[in-house]
């Protein structure tokens, strides 16, 4: 809406580096100050501004208009600088380009369409914490055993990859991910394997590297009836593959995460296995495994009163919109009776993530199964963080169960 | 300098939107075009080209309308209405009675025509079915596409947007009228199948047909057209109370005409989980078990409406007096 603004006021400063690996280990007390700080927070390191409240991050993600992915979603600013990679036709698209593959993933991932998957993903899920269980005893590595391993078996065969190469997965994603922020030492750390790992990755986007049965055939089948371009196919397979594991593996332990540390709620949990859809999102809002994405301004704008360039990037702390205290009560609280709906934790708008549905599924079977065997979960020792740029990670969550009665 | 405020933009928890008309002008003989927007100036569900909306009018008739404006406009919608003499007073009511600033709901933004990536476009329109095409014309010229546009009517006067077309993209607006004219001539416009090239046709039934026939060499796909199902059209959405059973618990909720499905059973004490709330993400689906919900989302394919199975609680409503769902 175009208005005779106020007088643009200067926004409180940061010399904060939420990249900082104090930061990424620890996002709360941050997050806290730049909330208190005000709606916009200008980061004097990185020459950009932060929103970390839930009421301006929200706005700013469903106004593609004003706030442009095509620039890229990440610290990197496309209009000056080389990407990467060839930019994700989805993430970093803005309209029209973005239409296309946007509509035809949306229906490969549609609820209904997942629905066929429920029941094989849902026995796989049964056989993984029966093996634990059996195989591992009391106390095992929860993230390895259950968070990580449930996703990479049943995604990649979904997507119809092939069985070589899969151990390729996370560390594509990890990299990915980190390539959304500064070129610091997370970024130095994998910068003698983006080849390698991009080859792989591109590889298995072809036609004739996946099943003829999977998401990514019906990629594909939509560049053969039109809906696609042959060109675009292979990079809306590669958008499976980078945004659908880690995400995912995150997510799941996030979940593990919070109920280890929350007895009470695992026993609700127990009570109602149908909560696990609830209590996955509760925990995307709790932990967000993305923590945050950055947008573009298209025009000069002004957010509650602070004037944004044109071309400036903004930051948005989607993890602490999730625990805006205005926004939730309680916010720090992982909470099985409340109603995570409206969290930020997979965006909003018309980038908000297109395969959520996938996630909640993997998720719904993984907790099901485990709150049918498992009467306790604790923890069995300190949890370990994976430092990502974006990613709220992990590298272990050691646990101790005892089997239900 | 253009300076933006950015206005907080919240879910909402009605079921329909309830919109204003901010405008109302006569483009041609027997069409007026209306600008729509929210009282409250807060954005309107996105869209992409090819899509429509559901208009419900005071008098409580249904309509489905081409989006015709500007999507980068995220405050309002435009839509163009023609006359039609043997329709059921849907249009003529917009012609006659409704007025600027009057208020008109909009069940839900749908597209079932969008545009595909392609180099080149034939952009076919008969009389009205003009509209669908105008946001796919803008959208050609900005990814630089090659496109044409043959333009059919009755009579010149009765052809919306005419001038514009002309005004702004000269040559490669073709303007047909058939007193004129005559009928458009297909053959020579699709007798030779250009590879490459998709058409976009939008117009009257004898017009889809012909543009089909003269497709049928073309390679597969290589045609998209309109099309409104019978189920769109006829069923009009419902403006008194229905009744929603939780299966479960066996609760039972009367679900006003303003109040959401989804509001109204959790207000039961259902747990449902949601998103966006406005029909586009998914989140919130529900097993029908008993009813006929009356869908108004744009997640669900057509054959997943009919089976009426499941629904968008966030914007999906009832045709029949009760529904039970399994919650």
């Amino acid at each position: 809406m175009t208005e005779t603004a106020a007088v643009p006021t200067s926004p409180p400063i940061s010399d904060a580096d939420p990249f900082a690996p104090e930061h990424l280990e620890h996002p709360e007390p941050l997050h806290r100050q730049l909330r208190q700080a005000g709606p916009v927070v200008r980061l004097s390191r990185y020459g950009v501004h932060a929103l970390a409240r839930y009421q301006e991050v929200y706005a700013a993600l469903v106004d593609w208009q004003t706030f442009q992915s095509g620039a890229g979603v990440g610290l990197a600013n496309f209009r000056h600088e080389r990407p990467w990679r060839p930019p994700s036709l989805l993430l970093e698209a803005d309209p029209p380009h973005h239409d296309a593959p946007r509509r035809v993933l949306r229906d490969i991932l549609a609820p209904l369409t997942l629905r066929r998957l429920q029941e094989t993903w849902q026995a796989v899920a049964e056989e993984l914490v029966a093996t634990v269980l059996a195989e591992h005893g009391r106390e095992f590595d929860a993230f390895e055993a259950l968070a990580a391993a449930f996703p990479l078996r049943v995604f990649p065969d979904a997507v119809g990859l092939g069985p070589h190469g899969r151990e390729n997965l996370l560390p594509y994603g990890n990299m990915a991910f980190n390539a959304f922020g500064p070129r610091n030492a997370l970024v130095e750390a994998d910068a003698h394997r983006v080849g390698a790992l991009s080859d792989w990755v591109n590889a298995q986007c072809a036609r004739e590297a996946l099943s003829e049965d999977g998401f990514g055939a019906r990629i594909w089948a939509a560049a053969e009836r039109g809906d696609l371009t042959h060109a675009q196919a292979p990079l809306v397979v590669r958008s499976l593959l980078t945004a659908g594991v880690d995400t995912t593996v995150h997510g799941l332990a996030a979940a593990l995460y919070a109920f280890a540390t929350h007895p009470q709620e695992w026993q609700r949990l127990r009570e109602r296995p149908e909560l696990a859809r609830v209590a996955f999102d509760e925990a995307v809002r709790w932990q967000s495994p993305v923590q945050t994405f950055f947008r573009t301004a298209t025009t000069d704008v002004d957010i509650a009163g602070t004037r944004i360039s044109a071309g400036g990037k903004i930051l948005m702390f989607l993890g602490s919109a999730n625990r805006d205290p205005d926004r939730w009560a309680d916010p720090d609280r992982f909470d099985l009776t409340r109603d995570p709906s409206g969290h930020v934790g997979f965006g909003m708008g018309i980038h908000q993530c297109v395969g959520q549905h996938v996630a909640r599924l993997e998720a719904e079977a993984l907790l099901s199964a485990l709150a049918r065997r498992v009467g306790q979960l604790e923890l069995a020792g300190e949890p370990r963080r994976h430092l990502n740029n974006t990613l709220r990670s992990w590298s272990s969550l050691p646990v101790r169960v005892l089997p239900a009665s | 300098m253009v300076v933006h405020n950015l206005l907080p933009a919240m879910p909402r928890s009605s079921p329909t939107l309830s919109l204003r008309v901010r405008a109302k002008d006569v483009v041609a003989d027997g069409v007026v075009s209306l600008a729509l927007d929210h009282p409250d100036g807060v954005r309107l569900p996105d869209w992409t080209p090819g899509a429509h909306i559901d208009l419900v009018l005071p008098d409580g008739t249904t309509r489905q309308y081409s989006l015709c404006g500007d999507r980068w406009d995220p405050h309002s919608f435009r839509i163009a209405v023609l006359r039609e003499s043997a329709g059921r007073g849907g249009s003529a009511y917009v012609h006659d009675r409704l007025m600027p600033g009057d208020g008109v709901s909009v069940g839900g933004v749908h597209n079932h025509f969008p545009l595909v990536p392609a180099d080149r476009y034939l952009f076919i329109a008969g009389g009205i079915g003009i509209t669908p095409l105008l946001p796919m014309i803008q959208q050609a010229e900005l990814v630089g596409a090659e496109w044409e546009l043959l333009y059919g009517g009755r009579a010149r006067a009765s052809m919306a947007f005419r001038a514009d077309l002309t005004h702004a993209y000269g040559e490669r607006v073709h303007i047909r009228p058939q007193d004129e004219c005559g009928l458009l001539d297909l053959a020579a416009w699709l007798g030779e199948p250009l590879p490459g090239t998709k058409v976009y046709c939008c117009g009257p039934a004898p017009l889809l047909a012909a543009v089909q026939q003269a497709c049928a060499h073309w390679p597969d796909h290589s045609l998209r057209t309109e099309r409104f199902t019978a189920a769109d059209q006829s069923e009009p959405a419902r403006s008194t109370p229905f009744e929603v059973e939780l299966r479960r618990t066996g609760r039972k909720v009367t679900v006003a005409p303003d109040v959401s499905v989804l509001h109204a059973v959790r207000r039961a004490g259902a747990e449902v989980l949601s998103s966006c709330e406005q029909g586009t993400c998914g989140t919130c689906l529900v097993p029908v078990l008993e009813g006929a919900p009356d869908h108004r989302d744009a997640v669900l394919a057509d054959h997943e409406r009919a089976a009426g199975d499941c629904m968008l609680p966030c914007v999906s409503r009832s045709h029949s007096d009760r529904l039970v769902l399994d919650l």
